[in-house]
Formats: C-alpha cells, structure tokens, sequence
C-alpha cells in the first residue's frame, strides 16, 4: 500500500500492494522469467507448416472419433477393461503389503537409522521413476502382458504408501505408544496397539485412492507391454481404428469418475 | 459392551458377534477378489519368462554399467526441452485453470449449468493420462516438442482447477464482505476481495503441478512427444544399455532437482 506523502494530508489513492514485496527480487524474477520463455519458445522448434497441415487432419480425426465403437470387433475391448481392473486391485495389494514394513522402517520414531536410510532410499527411488519406465524395464525382465504391468505399479505404490504410512506415523501421538509400551508390550504388540490404531482411518482412505491411481495408470503401462487397457488402446491406435479408441477413451472416464465419488465417498465413510 | 458368556463368568470381548461375523465375510469376500485377480493375471503370464527374470536382470544389469559418459553431450538439449515442455505446459495449464477454477467454486458462481461444464471439463482432463493426451496430439500436431507441451497443459488442467476451486470455495467471507461494502462491483470483489486470499495457493499449485509435470514429460518421448523419453526410447530399441543408464541418471537428477526447487519456492511463498 503506498502511504500519504505527508502527515495530515488523506491520501486519496490505492495501490494494490505487490505479491512479491521486495522489489529487485520481483522485477529480477519478471525479467529472468521473460527471458527464459523467450529462450524456451525460440529453441522449440514449432513447425507451423506442420500445425497448419495438422489442423484439417485433426477435423477429419475427430471426426473418425464419432461415433465411438462400442460394438468390440475383435472381443478384446471389455477383456482389456477386465485385464486393467483385476491388475489394479492385485498391484494395489501387493504394493499395499511391500509398503507397510517400509513404511515402518521409514518412519524416524520407530526405526533405528541405517534401516530409516535404508527404506527412504527405496521410497525415493520408487518415486522418482514414472511407472512407464518401471513398466519398460518389467517388461523387458518378465515379457509382456498384464504380470509385468502389476510388478511396475506395485513398485509405483510403493513409493506413494509408503512415503505417506512413514509421515502418519511420525506424526501419530507419542503418548499412547508411551503407554503401551508402559504394559509391558512387545514390540509387535506395540505396533499393533498403539501406531496402528492411529493411522489405520487414513491409510484404508488411502488405500482407496492408490487403486484408483493404479487403474488409471494401468490404462498407460499397456503402451508398453504391460498388458490391460492401454495394450487395446494403443492397438486400436496403431489400427486407426479411431472409433474404437473413443469408446475406450469414454469407458476410462467413466470408470475413473465413478471410482472417483466411490472412494470420496467411502473415505468420508471410513474418518 | 459386548462380552461372552463362559461358565457364567462374563469376558471382556472387542467386539459382538454380529460384528465379528461381518468382518469375517468381508475379509471372505476381500480374500476371494484378490484370488480371482491373482488369477486372471496368472492365466495371462508366461511363467517361463518370469523365473528367466534373475537373470535376464543381471544381464542388462551388467550391460548397463559403466554408463556412457560421452553420450551426455547429446543429451543436453533433450533436457532442455523435458523442461521446456513441463514449464510451459504448466503455464498453458494455469492460465486456462484459474478461470475453470473461479467458474467452478460454489461462492463464485452460483450458476449450476457453468458449475456443471466446469467440474466436466476439471474431470475429463483428470481422467486421461497425459501419455494418452500426447499419443492424441501427436496424430494431430505431428511429432514434437509442442505436442508434448499441449499433452502436459490439458492433463495439468483439472489438477491445477480442482485444488484452486476448493481453496476459492474455503476463503475468508468477511473480506469479500468488506470489499463489497465500499461498493465494488463484482469483477472487483473478484480481484480485491477473493483473488488476494487464494494466489498463494494458486502459486503454490502451480509449482507443485511443475514438479510432477517435470516426471511426465521425461516419458511423453515414448509416442514421440519429444523431451528425453525420445532418446530413452532410441536406445532401448537400439538396446544400447550403457545410453539407456545415463538417461535414467539424469532423469533422477533432473527430478531430484526439480523436487528441491519446489519445495524452497513453495516453502518461500506459504
């Protein structure tokens, strides 16, 4: 807000006050950002002959979209959506089962610190690599199809549940381990009486959530090998067979809405 | 309290035995889904190939080491453009979602048609993989940098929407209340009364959404939207392991780096 010059005098203007208060560093941040995007566009390459001829092409394949096929020619539509669910749910369980002793040796209050360094290494790794490539290297060890789909989205789980059962339990209360531990608890019993209780609402709430992720993210590993709904989609693709893949495309949307207001649902059910 | 009856002494119990019978069937029911699953993907599976895994992995494993240093020099502009793509594209997507965001919030527009069209457009750009966005742009707009970055902008869309509109619909009422008492007509209420209380988030979003858009457009490369993935993609098809290794090391530090810098600027600004 910029202030009356002098004492007495109203001021009779406004100046919103700046986002950035310090002024060297917002104008440092404007100029910087200006001349990176001019750097960025100029080095891009946009081929505007290419977009122009495009454009006619993307009518005519919008057009090919309409009116998407749900008849399933080739009997594979409603086997891929199958292949997609049935992995989301084993790799959403599997990984859910890899997380929990990671998540406990990730959490600084419970684990001593080679295997805390240990674990979050793991977590780190997991999260740092999408899993299309996880699912590129699992196909090239397991061979394609659906296994190699669940191997890279169980580890994809990893990093996500794990990472969050880690900062649950280090924020849990420490008292009620406290008095746990007080009865003479054993280490599992401490575990099972004292953290678990305090974590288990969010973490079934986020259970919920990774399966939705990993149903969407199956329909992606299948455009590498990995099997499920997005081997039929990249197949229709490379078939042009553009009006199967608009079914496919509005099948995955609607799937991933409805399981969307589910799980929204049932974790306000579950807190 | 629930209790059994043994002998006649009553025993504490945690649960009835309605309860107990219930969980009891839905861990049945659990139990029984994740064995059909397991099976339907095992029917699927060449076991040959998987128990071959050991030591098809330490195979490539061994290919992969020492990664070819040299290659680097051709990897430069490949990352460039992986963050060109995730810059801009988030750009493209925070410019179209605050105005998503502000149809979409209830105290903002209490019009149910443009909420409706809002939260649609919020989740079909959710629901699509921006893999899948850019294999679509890719037919369209030919191969490249642009697809991708049009790839990254629409998927970013609804994330960058749907967190902006619940920040908008928790703000502070009695500030836009203030502002409309000076008599500001609506645009100003927008831009004095709700529009100060939500940037932070609305930065905040964006430099989240960047980071995650930095690990999605290392792949987009895979259908051919440029970025790093397009070399990651030539040297696994050329199978030329010591490329590939390197690839991977300066996508982890490309993301570690990315990760650093998102979580100082979002620390700065909240």
């Amino acid at each position: 807000m910029t202030d009356s010059s002098e004492t007495g005098s109203y001021p009779s203007s406004w100046k919103k006050a700046p986002f950035i208060k310090n002024s060297f560093v917002r104008w440092l941040i404007i100029v910087g950002g200006a001349i990176y995007l001019a750097a960025a566009l100029g080095t891009m390459n946009i081929d505007l002959e290419r977009v122009k001829e495009g454009l006619p092409r993307a009518q005519r394949f919008l057009d090919s979209f309409f009116p998407p096929n749900f008849s399933d020619n080739r009997g594979v539509l409603w086997e891929g959506i199958a292949e997609s669910i049935w992995m989301a749910i084993i790799s959403t369980v599997a990984g859910i089962a890899l997380s929990i002793p990671i998540g406990l040796g990730a959490a600084r209050n419970l684990a001593p610190a080679w295997v805390y360094l240990f674990c979050r290494g793991v977590i780190a790794a997991s999260r740092t690599f999408p899993e299309i490539i996880l699912a590129i290297f699992a196909v090239k060890l397991f061979g394609f199809g659906p296994f190699a789909g669940f191997i890279a989205l169980s580890l994809g789980t990893i990093g996500f549940y794990a990472k969050l059962l880690a900062e649950d339990i280090e924020n849990s209360s420490a008292s009620q381990a406290e008095a746990v531990k007080a009865t003479g608890a054993n280490w599992f019993q401490w575990i099972n009486y004292s953290i678990q209780p305090q974590v288990m609402p969010r973490m079934i709430g986020l259970s919920i959530y990774r399966l939705d992720i990993n149903f969407r993210e199956s329909a992606v590993v299948g455009i590498v090998g990995g099997g499920g709904i997005g081997a039929t989609l990249n197949t229709s693709f490379s078939r042009y067979e553009f009006d199967t893949a608009a079914a496919i495309l509005i099948i995955i949307i609607l799937i991933v809405m409805s399981m969307e207001y589910t799980s929204s649902f049932f974790r306000k059910w579950v807190q | 309290m629930p209790a059994i009856t043994n002998n006649g002494i009553e025993t504490w119990r945690l649960r009835t035995s309605k309860e107990q019978w219930i969980r009891w069937v839905c861990w049945l029911i659990g139990l029984a889904v994740i064995m059909y699953a397991w099976q339907m993907i095992s029917e699927k599976t060449v076991w040959f190939f998987v128990t071959d895994a050991p030591t098809q992995a330490a195979d490539i494993g061994s290919r992969m080491v020492p990664p070819k240093w040299s290659y680097m020099d051709k990897l430069w502009k490949p990352v460039w453009d992986t963050i060109n793509i995730a810059t801009i594209g988030t750009i493209i997507a925070m410019v179209i979602a605050v105005p998503v965001a502000f149809a979409t919030a209830r105290n903002t527009t209490p019009n149910i048609v443009v909420r409706t069209i809002g939260l649609f457009i919020i989740v079909s750009s959710r629901s699509v993989n921006s893999l899948i966005w850019a294999l679509i742009l890719v037919f369209i707009l030919g191969p490249g940098v642009l697809a991708g970055t049009i790839a990254i902008g629409l998927r970013s869309i609804g994330f960058c929407a749907k967190l902006i509109y619940e920040s908008i619909e928790e703000i502070d009422h009695t500030q836009v209340e203030a502002i409309e008492a000076t008599g500001a007509s609506g645009p100003q209420k927008m831009i004095f009364g709700i529009l100060p209380q939500v940037l932070p988030t609305i930065a905040g979003v964006g430099i989240y959404r960047w980071d995650i858009n930095i690990r999605e457009s290392t792949i987009l490369g895979l259908v051919g939207a440029g970025g790093i993935g397009l070399q990651l993609n030539g040297s696994l098809n050329t199978l030329a392991w010591t490329q590939v290794s390197l690839i991977l090391i300066v996508i982890l530090i490309t993301v570690f780096i990315s990760e650093w810098v998102s979580a100082k600027v979002r620390g700065a600004i909240i």
